[in-house]
């Protein structure tokens, strides 16, 4: 086994609490009555409706087209008939506009069957990826279509898959490896292919040797002289699954400023997207369904669940039996990076990785103090900047001034918020200085 | 805080036993009036009260480790509305003020007060009767501390008090000589700050350089011709090893960049050397490391971290 490889700068290494989960296997959980598209899901425009009120769809079928700009096709995640055209919850911009479908469960759910994908042209392939509605759903939602198409003044030679999953209690990339390494390795060998590349690393931190092992294993059988697929365990420790820093782990690259890892050669996808990739280019299914952890100690049963994408975050505590009387705090994404949701109301996206359901000894309630200047936060900041003076021109009333502190090359990975003694929530006002400050 | 707190225990525990009771008073009086001035001041500015942190106890041991332990316990009240109240709230509170307060309170003390803060100075108990001082008036045991004697009547007074070699190094490495509760155990006070280093609350940046400098330039200048002077004895005498430890690494007033803090603790070495040499005053830590304070942010605003990716044209 190669040596375990990570980034040089910060990173903390909180506790993993995946032990709720990790051994779970992913449950396909039955599709609801009801189900909310939420139409911009992708980075980008949002989706425009191809469908009316009282249409009735069939599973798989187009339901929202990109009028303008970057963006991919939205598709029926089960058949029925459209309810409404309306809004729905939503974590970040607290509603949104989504499509409303009435579930007809009489319906047999469809079959997909392998096709020779291997005869394709590039083009081809990536008329698949797009037409199947892929984005990274890690969680940036960025169209994978794009990825998969750098530009020519960046020659790309490395495809980075990416399985570190660093964020605390999540599993579901975990499970994913160990029960589809084989569709996730396919995949990998697809986009290879697309981009006419050689190279593939699949980064997994450490604290996953049994999805090291099977994902090893798949890579080999899979590894021909056309194509080397290669295993690199990672160090544990966060944010290992940040994607500069997974690069400059892997290939010792840094991907400069705003630039895409195509600037450093490199293109990486999480291993999800390479499962949906795998689905949508070999199967010809398009990406209507996603895998996610439900775990905490505030929800009666965790799991890895496969669900379909508009499921509301309501039906799944239903689908598990409830909430426990400790429950104290709902995250929707990770318990780092994620966001608080006041509302169950909350439908799931293609890049709903998980909802977390927290009890009081899980969170930190702990009312913020004012800044002691202990400089925690600069050695813990993976990007070398400084929240600590990000925050205190944020609460002098001067955000507009932080761009020399490099606030807008913060990913919100939360360490420094992490380490703070004084509890400060500087992860949000590092989002209220990049509201106002000027790039 | 509360680690901090309780590393400071010990060399307090200690000091009863070599002074008499007299510091278990003054540092009781002392963290009761920085919490009491402390929440008086926080209720008076409309603040929240925020006694339950520990920064005020430090604050109030910190004072009574600084001051001799023979004084009026009415001063260390004077040092904790000095150090609370107009040193740290009224600059802003906790994390705003520039200057180490409990360093301020005796740079005040040692201004207004200026004979009990040099003169009330306590032998040690040779019997651990630590009640024998109490009602003695101060001027019928008062002594001078080793630095003193070295500053004002040479080194044969020195020696002739303090002993020679070995022996003179374990009396004050262990405590047993005049001084404030802080500058006594050295044993102690290094304990405590290997633990708060061990359990990652301080870096050795700071303690290193400031030990560091001043044993190199105590031994360059120190003694009668160059490198000649007494470079473990410089560490460990006056309260090199508190101010090292406790007080120059002070999360508030230090740099929070590690160049800086390298920096930042030469600086303070070397003033500390100048002021015991060439200044006015036996012992230099506290008014070095009050002079270095200030310039805390301005080594930050030199020392940046190097950022992972500077966007081209973003960053002022």
């Amino acid at each position: 086994m190669a040596s375990l490889l990570t980034f040089p700068k910060g990173g903390v290494h909180p506790p993993a609490s995946k032990g709720l989960t990790e051994n779970l296997a992913i449950e396909v959980m039955p599709v609801p009555d009801e189900l909310e598209i939420i139409l911009g899901q992708h980075i980008g425009a949002p989706c425009t409706p191809t469908v009316a009120s009282k249409d009735a769809v069939q599973e798989g079928q187009v339901i929202g087209e990109v009028t303008k700009g970057l963006g991919v096709p939205l598709h029926a995640p089960v058949a029925g008939t459209i309810k409404a055209l309306g809004m729905s919850g939503h974590p970040m911009r607290v509603s949104a506009p989504s499509i409303t479908i009435q579930t007809n469960k009489e319906v047999v759910p469809a079959q997909y069957s392998r096709c020779d994908w291997q005869k394709l042209s590039k083009e081809e392939l990536l008329a698949k990826v797009h037409g199947a509605g892929v984005i990274g759903i890690g969680g940036a939602g960025f169209p994978s279509h794009v990825k998969l198409n750098p530009p020519a003044d960046n020659p790309v030679d490395t495809l980075i898959l990416n399985g570190a999953e660093c964020e605390p209690y999540i599993t579901a990339d975990h499970r994913q490896m160990l029960e589809n390494a084989k569709e996730i390795v396919e995949g990998a060998t697809v986009i290879l292919k697309i981009l006419g590349i050689k190279q593939c690393f699949i980064g997994i931190e450490n604290n996953k040797p049994d999805a090291i092992k099977t994902m090893t294993e798949a890579a080999a059988a899979a590894s021909t002289p056309e194509y080397t697929v290669v295993v690199q365990p990672l160090q544990v420790k966060y944010p290992q699954g940040s994607e500069k820093q997974l690069i400059q782990s892997i290939t010792g690259r840094k991907v400069p400023g705003f630039a895409l890892p195509s600037a450093v050669g490199v293109v990486v996808h999480n291993v999800s997207t390479a499962r949906a990739i795998y689905d949508a280019v070999v199967l010809s299914k398009p990406l209507y369904e996603k895998v996610m952890t439900i775990s905490g100690k505030g929800i009666k049963r965790p799991a890895n669940l496969l669900v379909k994408v508009g499921t509301k975050v309501s039906d799944i505590v239903e689908y598990l039996g409830g909430v426990t009387p400790e429950l104290s705090k709902i995250v929707m994404g990770g318990p780092m990076m994620g966001f608080a949701v006041s509302s169950l109301d909350i439908p799931v996206t293609k890049t709903t990785s998980s909802v977390l359901f927290l009890a009081e000894d899980e969170i930190d309630t702990t009312p913020h103090s004012q800044c002691i200047r202990c400089g925690w936060c600069l050695e813990a900041c993976p990007m070398g900047l400084e929240p600590k003076e990000i925050a205190l021109y944020v609460e002098a009333g001067r955000p507009q001034d932080t761009g020399q502190f490099g606030v807008f090359e913060c990913f919100e990975c939360g360490c420094c918020a992490y380490v703070c003694p004084a509890k400060r929530p500087l992860v949000q006002f590092v989002r209220l200085a990049k509201m106002k400050a000027k790039r | 805080m509360w680690t901090v707190v309780a590393c400071l225990v010990p060399p307090l525990v200690l000091s009863v036993f070599i002074f008499g009771i007299q510091t278990l008073i003054i540092t009781a009086v002392s963290v009761a009036s920085c919490v009491a001035v402390e929440a008086a001041t926080q209720k008076a500015l409309g603040r929240r009260v925020t006694i339950g942190d520990g920064s005020a106890v430090i604050t109030g041991m910190l004072i009574a480790f600084v001051i001799p332990p023979g004084v009026s316990p009415l001063l260390p009240v004077l040092g904790a509305v000095m150090a609370i109240a107009i040193g740290k709230h009224l600059l802003g509170g906790i994390g705003y003020n520039i200057f180490n307060p409990a360093l301020l309170a005796r740079a005040f003390l040692l201004a207004t007060f200026p004979v009990a803060m040099t003169s009330a100075w306590l032998p040690p108990l040779s019997d651990m009767a630590i009640f024998s001082y109490l009602g003695t008036p101060i001027d019928a045991i008062a002594t001078a501390t080793p630095l003193a004697v070295l500053k004002t009547q040479g080194l044969g007074a020195f020696t002739d008090q303090f002993g020679v070699g070995a022996n003179l190094y374990t009396n004050f490495f262990l405590g047993w000589r005049p001084g404030s509760i802080g500058e006594t155990s050295g044993l102690l006070i290094v304990l405590g700050g290997l633990y708060l280093l061990y359990r990652g609350y301080i870096t050795w940046h700071i303690p290193v350089t400031v030990l560091g400098t001043i044993a190199l330039l105590s031994w360059g200048f120190g003694g009668e011709t160059l490198f000649s002077g007494d470079p473990l004895l410089a560490v460990l005498s006056g309260g090199a090893l508190l101010g090292a430890f406790f007080m120059a690494n002070d999360y508030v007033t230090c740099p929070t960049n590690k160049t800086s803090q390298l920096i930042y603790g030469v600086g303070v070495g070397a003033l500390t050397v100048l002021i015991r040499l060439k200044g006015g005053y036996p012992e230099g830590i506290c008014y070095a490391i009050l002079l270095m304070n200030p310039v805390s942010p301005v080594l930050d605003g030199f020392f940046k971290p190097k950022r992972f990716a500077p966007l081209q044209g973003g960053a002022k």
